[in-house]
């Protein structure tokens, strides 16, 4: 079978995360990770999965969004109320997170809507501006939201705790002190199982008439709007599936912590999944990947420089950037992959 | 150049890998808490104190402690890795968190993993109920604003009250809300009752107007002290003076760079802590603190010390070594601690409740001359 640069590249993404998986369940089934790496591997993939939907947005729809943290928050705080009100109903844990996932995935893509149905429509940098001020809106809800179930159903109230609650009642969300009390059910394999979704999607996504027709947009909205294509459609295609990833994600997040404030998810979350995805590269997914990976254990990697650890982080991160945009190095990984591509050509004409 | 940068990142990677070099026979003690960003003041209090603490525990002979402090930059996710770095580092006894909710995520760890933890300022409920292995020096943030609101009362302090609160801060929120409960019951009249977050902490305009207008004598400040010393100096150019009254979050105000220390006069404090106490200990800590930190420990500081003091008195009783593991620790500690009395720096005669929470009684305190002056 002969397989497209880009098929190849996507079979490489998919290959690197299962190998990714596979070894840190060999070592941590041998009992030689650490508990510092092995706590990160839940965030790390809620990280993953950020970075790879903002890129969905940024680098295959190129608008760029500012408050994709907010679409986490959603996800957060939506999916761990539906584990927590459901934790009776379904006893199994792996299921109610699957099911906390989706109500996640599912309120943070209404949201995602509702947002772009105005913003969508409109020309230039305006996505920018609005999800920026998204961001803070909903924490900003999510500050002063109280949520409380009892044997009446739910309860909900804005500003003060009126929820009112029957005995033997529960108050989930507690407005300014978030959630707490939260069981622990997120875990790697969910995360992996997330991740390989996300990948499958965005990758089918972009390889299909609907992801040409993003890309159209992208590199020329009049052209595209001059050979039919609805631009407002295909972006809010794009931009509600980004979303939907980014609620699942914090789903998974919240469920890793026993308690999750709003204020978790403010502009520095977003602009932090950003900054993986520029580090990754624009509309490259495994860049994504191995960026937001490389980025979160970074700063835990250098806490052995105690007071120095972020000014060496910072400088890391520019001797990366610098390392990165070099011309010859840049040079020797494109005649690696060449060398790998003329290889692979002639084992396949071989066979 | 190009290999200065890439020798430059191998090494930064290798050191980055290096675990520290550690002494045989000494129990190890780690904590988190923020040492940057924005509640650096009480991370770092805590840590010098701690250290303070365990150089003149280890210079008794005796029992000997290490102390490891990592950084969680008051976030509870950064405050779950520091903790699991201290485990991988073989922490035995834990001091916590710092802060409340960072507290509240290391207290599950702490709890799942039979870590013994006695918090010196994670003052959430939160943070201990339901947790049996789970302490606090401090008091809970209920009981501050209870207390607060007794002791305007019993001081005939004001009448007409207003409050200013962070609405979206769990410690402020929880002051506020037993404030609140007992306020009218005590003949305080709350007149003026205005919020602030995280986004808008910088114009107090319109909640000092609303104070101001509506007459309050006295203005309940239940926050930390960064935003505390806004209002200070915004209610100053609008010349309004009223008697401000704060908690233990006010505490380092005095210390925060940029701030003219002369608008905080007379304000009044409810703090366990009194660093110009006459008692031998306090005056011992405080001149130690200040020849190597330069500064005047705040009540942080004071319960860190507490913490370590009160680990060390109930490893002797215990007969804790170092070879001893965490869990088999966790349980003596249990023991220990719910039936143990503490003298130390923040109270006399501090017991602990099996549900983690400390009984001790607080001191009013106001600032003059740009210092923390008792009033009791």
């Amino acid at each position: 079978m002969r397989l497209n640069k880009t098929s190849k590249k996507n079979y490489l993404t998919y290959a690197i995360v299962i190998v990714a998986y596979v070894i840190m369940q060999i070592v941590a089934g041998g009992g030689h990770l650490s508990s510092s790496l092995k706590g990160m591997l839940v965030p790390i993939c809620a990280y993953v999965v950020m970075a790879v939907s903002l890129n969905l947005t940024v680098g295959i729809l190129g608008e760029l969004s500012l408050g994709h943290a907010g679409f986490m928050s959603v996800g957060a705080f939506m999916g761990t109320t539906a584990a927590i009100a459901l934790q009776n109903a379904i006893p199994s844990a792996p299921l109610r997170l699957t099911v906390a996932l989706i109500v996640g995935a599912v309120f943070a893509a209404i949201v995602g809507f509702l947002v772009g149905i105005p913003v969508l429509r409109l020309n230039g940098d305006y996505l920018a501006i609005v999800t920026l001020a998204f961001g803070e809106i909903i924490k900003s809800v999510f500050n002063n939201l109280y949520l409380g179930i009892d044997a009446n159903g739910i309860h909900m109230s804005l500003l003060e705790d009126k929820t009112n609650l029957l005995e033997g009642g529960k108050l989930i969300i507690a407005g300014p002190m978030g959630i707490g009390g939260i069981k622990k059910i997120a875990n790697f394999t969910a995360g992996f199982v997330l991740i390989m979704i996300c990948l499958v999607v965005i990758f089918h996504l972009v390889n299909s008439r609907q992801g040409r027709a993003i890309m159209a947009v992208r590199d020329n909205r009049i052209a595209a709007e001059s050979v039919g294509i609805n631009v407002t459609h295909y972006k809010m295609m794009a931009f509600v599936t980004s979303a939907a990833m980014a609620g699942a994600a914090g789903a998974l997040f919240a469920l890793n912590y026993s308690t999750i404030v709003a204020n978790k998810f403010d502009f520095n979350t977003s602009i932090l999944v950003l900054v993986f995805v520029v580090f990754g590269g624009l509309g490259n997914m495994l860049g994504s990947v191995i960026a937001a990976a490389a980025l979160t254990i970074l700063p835990e990697a250098l806490r052995s420089f105690a007071s120095y650890r972020m000014l060496i982080y910072a400088i890391v991160l520019i001797l990366v950037m610098l390392a990165t945009n070099n011309p010859t190095l840049k040079g020797f990984f494109a005649s690696l992959r060449g060398r790998f591509d003329k290889n692979s050509e002639k084992e396949a004409s071989a066979s | 150049m190009k290999k200065v940068f890439a020798f430059a990142l191998v090494l930064a990677m290798v050191f980055a890998l290096c675990a520290p070099a550690y002494a045989d026979g000494a129990i190890k003690i780690g904590g988190t808490g923020p040492l940057t960003g924005g509640a650096a003041i009480y991370g770092m209090a805590v840590k010098n104190a701690a250290e303070i603490a365990v150089e003149e525990i280890n210079a008794k002979g005796g029992i000997q402690f290490e102390l490891r402090f990592e950084d969680d930059t008051h976030d509870a996710e950064k405050a779950v890795n520091a903790y699991n770095t201290l485990k991988d580092w073989g922490m035995q006894i834990s001091t916590g968190s710092v802060t409340s909710k960072p507290c509240e995520a290391t207290s599950a760890e702490t709890y799942a993993d039979r870590i013994f933890a006695l918090t010196p300022s994670a003052s959430s409920v939160a943070t201990v109920t339901g947790k049996d292995n789970q302490f606090q020096m401090c008091f809970t943030d209920p009981n501050q604003g209870s207390a607060s609101a007794q002791y305007i009362a019993d001081k005939k302090l004001a009448s007409k009250v207003a409050v200013i609160w962070k609405n979206d801060d769990v410690y402020s929120k929880g002051i506020y809300e037993t404030f609140m409960a007992a306020a009218p019951g005590l003949g305080l009249e709350v007149v003026s009752d205005t919020t602030f977050n995280d986004g808008n902490a910088t114009d107090f305009s319109v909640q000092i107007a609303d104070a101001q207008s509506k007459g309050a004598e006295l203005v309940f400040l239940p926050m930390y002290y960064d935003a505390a010393s806004l209002i200070l100096t915004q209610a100053s150019a609008a010349g309004y003076a009223p008697i401000w009254f704060g908690v233990d979050g006010m505490d380092g105000i005095l210390s925060l760079e940029g701030f003219d220390t002369s608008l905080a006069e007379g304000v009044y404090l409810l703090t366990p802590f009194n660093a110009d106490s006459d008692d031998e200990a306090t005056k011992a800590f405080v001149a130690k603190y200040q020849e190597k930190f330069g500064e005047i420990p705040n009540q942080f500081a004071a319960d860190a010390y507490d913490v370590v003091y009160a680990y060390a008195q109930a490893c002797e009783a215990a007969g804790i070594t170092a070879d001893m593991s965490a869990e088999e620790i966790c349980d003596k500690m249990i023991e220990q601690f719910t039936s143990m009395t503490f003298n130390g720096l923040t109270g006399e005669g501090m017991t602990w409740a099996a549900d983690g929470t400390v009984t001790k009684s607080p001191k009013g305190m106001i600032i003059e001359n740009g210092a923390y002056v008792g009033i009791d």
